[in-house]
């Protein structure tokens, strides 16, 4: 992995909403993506993580703060020609490969969907030679070009979605649930596949997920979100083993492992936001040991500092 | 042609023994002019008082097979073959909805795995708690009012008066399955069968739900029968094992045994898969191809084309279930005597030396308070 940062998101807010119904979707998150890494969002249902990967495609409008690729700001006010060039850079993968793939077209037409939108080919042999090297790359046959996307197990699919990111080359992934929809068998497929690609092709993920057991295998980075707020964000296994904030640590005894003995002595840990106590003292986003950050107030950090 | 309603034995049963037995069972059903088998001879026992989670992957017919229990299956389903004995009573054979009112319901109940579908979305959730309770037993409207009260109070609703007049959508998800149980548990049955009822929540609420479903067991003395894809989940429920593929148990066993001392290739697979036992920066093992198609008869060890172990008899002849021990059986060649010796996957071994370990300490410590120590490390 090297130390290139690609994508950094400072102070980012997202707002939904105006006036006396606003609603703060994501509310002052900074973090960054480097080159080659995997960077896992990780929160329940609603606490704003694909509304953060689709801020960054710029499908909804940032309402503070700033998004940056490499050295450019990718928010706000962006030229026709550069969010161009973006969207190639920056693909995505859905959470359900059922609903993702439309129906009525053959893989052929899917995967080189966006190699016609942005000519991306010379010659009809090069654009079928892509198709066929992006297919065979996610370990599909490239025969399965002529078939429709009903002909598919789930995990095909879902390969045939991966697919039809790779064929544009990007450097960045997001990929928004990719496994959640997937049988057990099939997911380690799915995994392995993604974890080949990142080894292979030095692709950069941000990875949004709530099983936190594929978050730890898959990902160099973890970042926590509660509620809008980014609590707690730290390499993958300093997460896992030295957890700070409760709210990781309630979400972390929740997940079942699948160990009978562990997991019927194991008491559960339930987070209550009220337990802060930020009458007083602000709480601020603080790097606590080095990449490993936590939000909170001075009094806390001194408590978890140990 | 008039239907008996069944008569149920109503002796009580004592926790540990047999309450309800599926003895090869045969489901089929009818798609577009062709029959698939989606259980093939099945047998099942589920205790009094107990646990039993039944694992596979979408299409094993895990959901199928319990759903038989209810007499819920779609109309294109009939179950044709085995028996399924309750209280003295053949569910198998029950073919009417005046039969079925016995059963469902009042002494076996389910929990749905979306709670967003189970519930009536024009109708107050107390009022359909309200409906469960008073359905199977005479009682007029506002007792049965009370005892929607006492159940949305006992699946852990606060407020339960202002609760009880709110519609569905003013309920979270989370909320919305502690209200689709209290439906369940509302008539008081003895089966809960319980279909993936935490796949469409979130980890911290899932932790929740399970944990009330527990407590209610453990308060109302049901025999629960958990249906999942999720190992941690089971690990957490289960005090026995059924494992499902295509169609059929395939192994069978206590808790510890099926995750520490699997026989079967698929369970191996099955847990070799878990991210949780992989190693990192390794590729996970992942069972290749699908399951097979159950419109087709299946011949030989369903698992064969998938398994790489897979022995030229895999192919041919349709394993027995070999005994492993008094509680543990597994339906695989790899058991008979004449089988080559192989070997379970690195990973499935590191689940099964750590029993081997706490056997050892065990018996080292004997009750030095040794054991319970490093119960407390391992944590």
């Amino acid at each position: 992995m090297s130390q290139e940062i690609i994508l950094s998101a400072e102070n980012m807010s997202v707002t939904f909403g105006s006036g006396r119904k606003a609603f703060r979707a994501v509310n002052d998150v900074s973090f960054f993506v480097r080159k080659g890494e995997t960077l896992s969002l990780v929160g329940e249902s609603g606490s704003g993580k694909t509304t953060i990967g689709r801020a960054i495609m710029r499908v909804h409008p940032i309402s503070g703060g700033a998004i940056r690729w490499k050295d450019t700001v990718i928010s706000g006010k962006v030229n026709g020609s550069a969010e161009r060039a973006l969207r190639q850079k920056i693909q995505m993968i859905f959470q359900d490969p059922m609903a993702s793939l439309n129906e009525r077209a053959k893989i052929d037409y899917i995967v080189s969907e966006g190699l016609y939108n942005y000519k991306l080919f010379t010659t009809e042999a090069e654009r079928r030679a892509k198709v066929e090297a992006a297919l065979l790359e996610v370990g599909l046959l490239p025969e399965f070009a002529s078939r429709f996307p009903h002909e598919f197990s789930g995990g095909q699919r879902q390969r045939i979605g991966i697919a039809r990111a790779l064929v544009m080359e990007p450097e960045l992934l997001i990929a928004d649930e990719p496994i959640s929809a997937l049988d057990v068998s099939i997911r380690a497929q799915v995994i392995n596949l993604l974890n080949r690609l990142k080894k292979d092709r030095g692709l950069s993920f941000l990875f949004i997920a709530h099983d936190l057991s594929v978050v730890r295998f898959i990902s160099d980075r973890i970042a926590v979100i509660y509620r809008g707020k980014l609590v707690e964000l730290a390499p993958a296994e300093v997460l896992f083993e030295h957890p700070v904030h409760p709210y990781t640590r309630a979400l972390l005894s929740a997940v079942p492992v699948p160990d009978p003995e562990i997991e019927k002595e194991k008491c559960l840990v339930v987070y209550d936001p009220a337990q802060h106590d930020y009458s007083k003292v602000a709480p601020a986003w603080t790097e606590l040991s080095p990449g490993h950050f936590v939000y909170g107030s001075d009094k806390e950090i001194a408590g978890w500092q140990k | 042609m008039k239907y008996e309603v069944p008569v149920l034995d109503p002796a009580p049963v004592s926790t540990g023994s047999v309450l309800l037995e599926a003895d090869n069972m045969e489901i089929q059903f009818n798609l577009r002019g062709r029959t698939l088998t989606a259980v093939r001879k099945a047998s099942l026992q589920l205790r009094a008082g107990e646990t039993l989670a039944i694992v596979g992957e979408s299409g094993s017919g895990k959901s199928v097979f319990a759903k038989s229990f209810l007499g819920m299956l779609d109309r294109n389903g009939r179950i044709s073959g085995g028996t399924a004995l309750y209280r003295g009573v053949n569910l198998a054979a029950l073919k009417t909805e005046q039969q079925w009112l016995a059963i469902r319901g009042r002494r076996i109940a389910m929990v749905f795995q979306d709670p967003m579908t189970a519930l009536n979305p024009l109708k107050p959730v107390g009022e359909q708690i309200r409906e469960a309770a008073a359905l199977h037993r005479t009682m007029d409207k506002e007792a049965s009012r009370l005892v929607a009260l006492e159940m949305l109070e006992r699946v852990g609703i606060s407020e339960p008066e202002r609760r009880y007049k709110q519609y569905p959508h003013e309920f979270s998800g989370g909320m919305r399955q502690r209200a689709v149980i209290a439906t369940a548990i509302a008539c008081g049955p003895e089966i809960l069968v319980c279909d993936e009822p935490t796949t469409a929540l979130d980890v911290t609420i899932q932790a929740q739900i399970l944990e009330l479903i527990k407590n209610l067991q453990r308060d109302m003395g049901m025999s629960v029968l958990f249906i999942t894809h999720d190992l941690g989940v089971v690990a957490k429920m289960a005090d026995r094992i059924a494992v499902m593929y295509a169609g059929q148990v395939v192994e069978e066993g206590m808790a510890d045994e099926i995750f520490y001392d699997a026989r079967h290739p698929y369970t191996w697979a099955l847990l070799a898969s878990l991210p949780q036992l992989g190693i990192k920066g390794e590729d996970l093992f992942a069972i290749s191809g699908t399951p097979p198609s159950l419109f087709r008869t299946i011949k030989g060890d369903a698992f064969a084309p998938r398994n790489p172990l897979a022995l030229k008899v895999d192919f041919e002849y349709e394993p027995p279930f070999f005994q492993v021990s008094p509680t543990h059986r597994a339906k695989t060649w790899l058991l008979d005597p004449r089988a080559p010796k192989v070997e379970m996957p690195e990973t499935v071994k590191r689940l099964r030396q750590k029993l081997k370990d706490k056997k050892a300490e065990d018996i080292a410590a004997s009750g030095t308070g040794k054991a319970k120590a490093r119960k407390e490390t391992s944590r």
